[in-house]
């Protein structure tokens, strides 16, 4: 099954940077995922981030407010599958 | 420490005994490097380099300054992000949530000094803040003072001028983001608020990370710190700059001639100058400073630097998103006016 991973910020540059980690953290470990980047402030509120950024692992917000590293993003994503 | 019984695993004790005496020993190279700072340019810049007059001292200035407000930047931020992240905007919202007017813009703008922010997330904390119930004023009250007063801006200050005008400086911000949320709450903001915002319906508030060891979060300091010092550092190199040349060109005296306290119309110069500049508390003080030692009025500076950081045009353009044109004109007017008054007082007082 397809991880669904939504990455939450109006364009700055911490959440291109967390953007890229999970791309990065997704294609070291080999899953199925998809990333996707959210950039309306509507939809970040209403997932009720209110510190961007915001990562989104099956619907479920698992980390706001700070960038998190490659190693992280797969520690979150080893913990969430 | 004596270890008793129920002591942690023995490699555990050893991990977090580390961590102290690298913190230690950092804290000591950290005071041992702001005591050396001084004597160090002296002897490189005019003992080995040989240069004096003007030149000299901008080039000290230069030096001298940057390394001093990266150090007290760095140890700051370090300390700051640690015991923040103990508080959560989650929690000042909860907080916030049954406040009435009045109480609550003092709540706001308390919180917004220890609440972790950037202003880059302005948008969705206000519309996290209203769809739970905040009023209006009270949440701007939190985003007048979180950017404005904050402890880079209060450290720096106190590095560079005494406690006094650091206390001041905090004093009368938080009395501008209190009375400026106060006074744009009653002025029925709902009507320049774009309807999206009532119909957002907040999911449950996200949970940043629930249980953090100390480890976890000195680790967060660090992180902060690269972060922050590489995002200042193009604007404290351009302020420190400016610094330098007006402290080594400038004649002195020469501000007090032209924009001293006697002169009415250089605070709200100084203002209308602020607002379309765009930097952070980190890269106006050094500018800031050199201006004091050439004449210019504390009042006028520090209402100047509240422009500055206050009121920036990317994160009006930000709020644009939410707020319509004339919300955001008049919440440039109140928080403007705000700032002449306190500029005016100073002016007068000191």
């Amino acid at each position: 099954m397809t991880v669904e991973i939504k990455v939450f910020g109006p364009g700055c540059d911490r959440c291109r940077q967390l953007a890229k980690n999970a791309n990065e953290a997704v294609a070291e470990l080999g899953i199925d995922a998809q990333v996707t980047e959210v950039h309306d402030v509507a939809e970040i509120a209403s997932a009720g981030i209110m510190q961007t950024p915001g990562l989104m692992v099956d619907g479920k917000v698992v980390l706001t407010g700070r960038v998190p590293s490659v190693g992280q993003v797969k520690e979150i994503l080893g913990a969430n599958s | 420490m004596s270890a008793p019984a129920s002591a942690p695993p023995r490699t555990r004790s050893r991990h977090d005994l580390r961590l102290w005496v690298s913190l230690g020993a950092a804290t000591l190279a950290w005071f041992a490097l702001y005591r050396l700072n001084g004597p160090l340019w002296d002897w490189l810049i005019y003992d080995i380099a040989h240069l004096s007059g003007r030149l000299g001292d901008t080039v000290h200035f230069f030096f001298y300054d940057t390394v001093k407000i990266l150090l007290l930047l760095a140890g700051i931020i370090f300390w700051v992000t640690i015991l923040r992240s103990y508080v959560s905007i989650e929690r000042t919202r909860a907080l916030l949530g049954g406040r009435r007017e009045g109480i609550g813009n003092v709540a706001a703008a308390g919180l917004g000094v220890i609440t972790p922010f950037c202003s880059c997330s302005a948008v969705p904390v206000f519309i996290g803040f209203v769809s739970a119930g905040v009023p209006i004023g009270v949440t701007l009250s939190f985003l007048i003072a979180a950017p404005m007063v904050n402890e880079v801006a209060l450290v720096l200050l106190y590095g560079m001028f005494g406690w006094q005008i650091a206390l001041l400086y905090a004093t009368t911000g938080l009395l501008i983001a209190i009375v400026a949320g106060y006074v744009l709450g009653h002025v029925r903001a709902e009507r320049w608020i774009e309807p999206f915002v009532f119909e957002t319906t907040v999911g449950e508030a996200a949970m940043g990370e629930g249980k953090m060891t100390f480890r976890d979060r000195v680790g967060l300091g660090r992180e902060e710190v690269t972060r922050i010092v590489r995002k200042v550092l193009p604007y404290l190199l351009v302020g420190i700059g400016l610094g330098a040349i007006v402290h080594g060109w400038i004649p002195t005296e020469f501000f007090a001639r032209v924009a001293g306290s006697g002169n009415p119309l250089a605070v709200p110069f100084a203002i209308l100058l602020g607002i379309p500049l765009y930097s952070n508390a980190a890269g106006i003080l050094p500018l800031v400073e050199a201006l004091h030692a050439k004449g210019l009025a504390m009042g006028t500076l520090l209402a100047f630097m509240m422009a500055v950081v206050a009121l920036s045009l990317p994160e009006m353009i930000l709020l644009r998103w939410i707020l319509k044109p004339q919300l955001i004109g008049i919440f440039i007017a109140v928080v403007a006016g705000g700032i002449l008054i306190v500029g005016y007082v100073f002016n007068a007082i000191l």
